[in-house]
């Protein structure tokens, strides 16, 4: 922080916190970004139905924009009096994004020839309202992030519930082999997209607590001091668990998520390169077993190495949607085929796991840039929340939540791009699906509320 | 705590450089090997989003792109699809595309490298990009003579104009309707397909250029009367002793004629009574005589092992090297290993028709982008020079009288001076005979060359000979041009 000068008017704030501190001017431009998302979006819509239909219907446009604008811009008006000094940026960015997804999900819609509650698009709309008003309420219950720390252990308990609540039978469901479904009646949820929230939330606490001891002791090894073996009690848990993930729900994102998320929580605590050498060491080994021990890993490794062979582009659960989703990215080229004149529907799970494709397929390169960008963006946005903070819990959690974000966008885009072996997992904010973005929307909350916190609080005296 | 939330940062930006990175590699560095995979539905889709090019004969369509009111927005409609097939080719969803749709496929679609400028355009715009139209040098009406004049024989009929290399007739039988491959039923273009494949007579070929290629039987007596003269000094007087049968050095096969006595009266016969009368006898004798190179040099100048693309790829006609002096005698009348195209027979007269210089063969007048800009326009050129003006002038005396007085007189039109050359090649003892005519016409100032080839004898067995068969076919095609 910039200390007054000397000489300088001593009644007035230093330069430094006279800049942050004005709430009017940060929620204006959420406003006029937020505005221009919703824009952007409605402009999509419109887009994807001249490209594919040849003309503008203004019912469907109406009701795939209107709603999600109306509540976002609900959600700023809520901003302006609990949460005032807010970062301006994560409410627009997931407006863009959500909105996009659902333009092209619409997409898909259309080139399938449904509508009304059998349109994917419609239903995602459902869910965005739902995901806005569910992270509202979360924004407007935990007015202060602290307490969160004191259900540490709640969330442990709740996060392992929703782990284990898709193998429970009856109400598991399996869908492409993954068990990591849950459905009651015509509804479906993966509960393991909220259970990260819940683990984000319990590393933090748990890892402010113990950091001590998982730091300060341990042998030293070509100058890494390594933990002593009673120290490994967490991260072998957690391997476990990550483990069983693979083995018993046939997710290999999933295991890689909530793996990278704690290794990296853990090394940001203890500050200790040796946690990162121990988990990535273990979980190469796990994934190296699992690849020789599970077919279905197994399937994976092998369509990602060597996609266009032949026998593998044929065989189940070969390389053909990989594939596809290549031929579709390398269709859309520099600038794409605009939105509703390619054919991304060729690809299996166009609107879910391969949203992206179908994205770079229409909006091409430049679109796909812009859309990295965004969500770099939003990372980087959480990221500078956890630089700015003042308490270890919510300098934890800020990097935690802005980690698995992009961890899982990693993961996710980097499958359907083969830089790494391709596993389910949602596309932040645009694939369709519930759980997705009622997890997102409640991670923007929790950003948004830190960054609030953040602001409203500078850090001038210790 | 900072230290270690730079780190992480750095790794977040390392995962999302590598995200930039490996979009980019898909999207700009492997779009196209992406798009060129045989797999990628999407290329096809496209090509069936825009508006193909047309294909046209005389100025009118016989390949167009229209509006389709199904999936794709457009329709590829062949009319007289069967008559200009091995033409235009198909293109098909699925079995690829065969004939100049194949050949000038990126052309058609608008997406050659001299189209470039007109993509970029079209993408400012916004208007969907539009292939370029290609205009062939086939005259409708001879086109239709030619058919029907081949009837329901297999076989084909190819007609160049020799002073400038113009394929202005080319007809292949059997053939097949290029419609019915190119509906938008990938199932059905390949039942169609795969019937068409198994069909007799092979109608998928066009064997005026390709196929297994025939014996030219005695019109190759045309390159081997030119080597004669103009390779190893021989005279067209100059003769050799005139036998009823020839034993074939080296071997206790003996070669006749195809009348079964003497080439004529006397002891000895000349080159030109040799080639008048279509004798196979001293034909052999002169190869022998002359020698292989002498031979296969003149073959190679015509054209034989040469590339040639019309612009379809000509499969190159062929003969042995390293031949002795038995199966030289009897490649010396077209027998033996030789092995040639109706168009490279047409190329014979050409040759000879306008004074020994060969144009090279061609199928296209001009390409034309849809903005009427000219991408492309034929002008006529060298292929080779085979002969010197002094053979190509006794060449053509020799066809000539082979019409008017010898072998090959069903080709004679009454008023007009008729150069050209029988052949009824054997296939192997049983076999029927593979049937040609090759000529021009008129000798004093040639328009057209032609070739006619019958295969299967024509229906007849043994017993048709090119005279009965290919000649009148060639006759009609010559009359059609000059009018008569």
């Amino acid at each position: 922080m910039t200390a007054p000068r000397p000489g300088g008017n001593a009644g007035t704030p230093p330069r430094g916190i006279r800049r942050i501190r004005v709430p009017q001017k940060l929620r204006n431009l959420e406003l006029f970004l937020v505005v221009f998302a919703c824009g952007i979006n409605a402009a999509a819509v419109a887009l994807v139905q001249l490209g594919a239909l040849g003309g503008i219907d203004l019912a469907t446009m109406l009701t795939l924009g209107l709603g999600l604008s109306v509540l976002v811009l609900g959600m700023h008006v809520a901003l302006r009096f609990v949460a005032p000094n807010a970062d301006p940026f994560i409410l627009p960015i997931a407006t863009v994004v959500n909105g996009i997804g659902i333009a092209m999900i619409y997409r898909i819609d259309v080139s399938r020839n449904v509508s009304g509650w059998d349109s994917t698009a419609v239903r995602q709309v459902v869910w965005s309202g739902l995901a806005i008003v569910l992270a509202l309420g979360v924004i407007l219950l935990i007015r202060n992030y602290r307490v969160l720390q004191r259900y540490t252990y709640v969330a442990m308990f709740l996060a392992g519930i929703l782990l284990l609540l898709p193998m429970l039978p009856g109400i598991g469901r399996e869908v492409y082999g993954a068990r990591v479904w849950i459905g009651i009646g015509p509804f479906s949820f993966q509960p393991g997209e909220i259970a990260k929230i819940f683990l984000a939330v319990f590393f933090a606490g748990y890892l402010v607590q113990r950091r001590d001891s998982l730091s300060m002791v341990g042998r030293k090894v070509l100058g890494i001091r390594f933990p002593r073996a009673r120290d490994l009690g967490p991260i072998l848990v957690l391997w476990a668990l990550s483990m069983s993930v693979i083995v018993f729900q046939r997710d290999l994102g999933t295991a890689l998520l909530y793996f990278g998320l704690f290794v990296v929580m853990l090394y940001v605590a203890t500050g200790r390169t040796s946690w990162i050498v121990v988990g990535g060491g273990l979980f190469s080994l796990g994934a190296v077993i699992a690849s020789q021990v599970l077919p279905y890993v197994n399937d994976r490794f092998t369509a990602w190495l060597d996609p266009f062979n032949q026998k593998r582009y044929e065989e189940i659960g070969g390389s053909y949607q990989l594939v596809q989703g290549l031929f579709g990215l390398g269709n859309g080229g520099l600038i794409g085929t605009g939105l509703g004149e390619g054919r991304p529907d060729i690809t299996p799970l166009a609107q879910s796991d391969y949203i992206f494709a179908s994205l770079g397929e229409e909006l091409g390169l430049a679109g796909v840039f812009a859309v990295l960008a965004l969500y770099l963006l939003f990372v980087a946005r959480g990221l500078r929340i956890s630089f700015a903070g003042h308490d270890d819990f919510g300098r934890l959690l800020g990097v935690g939540l802005s980690f698995v974000f992009a961890l899982q966008c990693f993961i996710v885009i980097g499958g359907v791009t083969r830089v790494i072996p391709l596993t389910g997992l949602t596309t932040p904010f645009m694939a369709a699906g519930g759980s997705s973005l009622v997890a997102n929307w409640i991670i923007a909350a929790l950003l948004i509320r830190l960054s609030d916190t953040v602001r409203n609080q500078p850090r001038l005296v210790i | 705590m900072s230290k270690e939330l730079k780190r992480v940062t750095l790794v977040v930006l390392l995962m999302f450089a590598a995200l930039f990175a490996s979009t980019s590699i898909i999207q700009y560095f492997q779009a196209g090997s992406l798009s060129a995979d045989g797999r990628n539905s999407r290329s096809l889709y496209a090509s069936y989003d825009q508006q193909r090019g047309p294909i046209l004969a005389g100025g009118q369509p016989i390949a167009e792109s229209v509006p389709s009111s199904d999936e794709y927005k457009y329709q590829r409609v062949y009319s007289n699809g069967p008559l200009y097939s091995q033409v235009t080719g198909y293109f098909t969803q699925g079995q690829g595309s065969t004939g100049i749709e194949q050949s000038l496929g990126k052309e058609l679609a608008g997406t050659s490298d001299s189209q470039f400028l007109t993509r970029l355009n079209s993408i400012f715009t916004g208007k969907s990009p539009q292939g370029a139209s290609v205009e062939t040098t086939i005259d409708p009406n001879l086109q239709q003579v030619a058919w029907d004049a081949l009837g329901d024989l297999q076989g084909a009929v190819v007609a160049i104009e020799p002073a400038t290399g113009r394929i202005l007739a080319m007809v292949s039988k059997p053939t097949y309707d290029p419609n019915l491959l190119a509906v938008h039923d990938g199932q059905q273009v390949l039942d169609t397909y795969n019937q068409l494949l198994a069909a007799p007579g092979d109608p998928l070929i066009n064997r005026s250029i390709a196929g297994n290629l025939n014996p030219p039987g005695s019109t190759f007596k045309i390159v081997t009367s030119s080597a004669a003269l103009q390779n190893a000094g021989i005279a067209a007087t100059d003769s050799v002793p005139n036998l009823s049968r020839f034993p074939l050095p080296g071997s206790d096969n003996t070669v006749s004629n195809a009348g079964g006595g003497t080439c004529g009266g006397g002891d000895t016969v000349t080159l030109q009574t040799a080639f008048v009368l279509s004798c196979n006898i001293p034909m052999a004798e002169f190869g022998v005589k002359m020698g292989e190179k002498n031979l296969t040099d003149m073959a190679k100048a015509f054209g034989f092992g040469r590339e040639l693309n019309i612009p379809m790829a000509v499969t190159p006609s062929s003969m042995d090297s390293g031949m002795g002096d038995a199966q030289l005698a009897l490649s010396s009348f077209g027998q033996w290993n030789d092995r040639v195209t109706p168009l490279q027979v047409a190329m014979f007269s050409a040759a000879v028709a306008n004074g020994g210089l060969l144009m090279t063969p061609t199928l296209i007048d001009s390409i034309t982008a849809p903005d009427l800009t000219s991408i492309k326009s034929f002008s006529a050129s060298e292929f080779a020079r085979p002969l010197t003006t002094a053979t190509s002038q006794t060449l053509s005396m020799f066809m000539t009288e082979a019409v008017s007085s010898g072998a090959a007189t069903n080709a004679a039109i009454s008023g007009v001076s008729v150069a050209g050359k029988t052949g009824t090649a054997e296939n192997g003892s049983g076999d029927p005979y593979t049937l040609w005519f090759t000529g021009f016409a008129p000798t004093e100032n040639p328009k057209v060359a032609v070739a006619v080839l019958v295969e299967n004898g024509g229906g007849k067995g043994q017993s048709g000979t090119g005279n009965s068969l290919a000649a009148p076919i060639a006759k009609k095609v010559i009359e059609a041009v000059l009018g008569k």
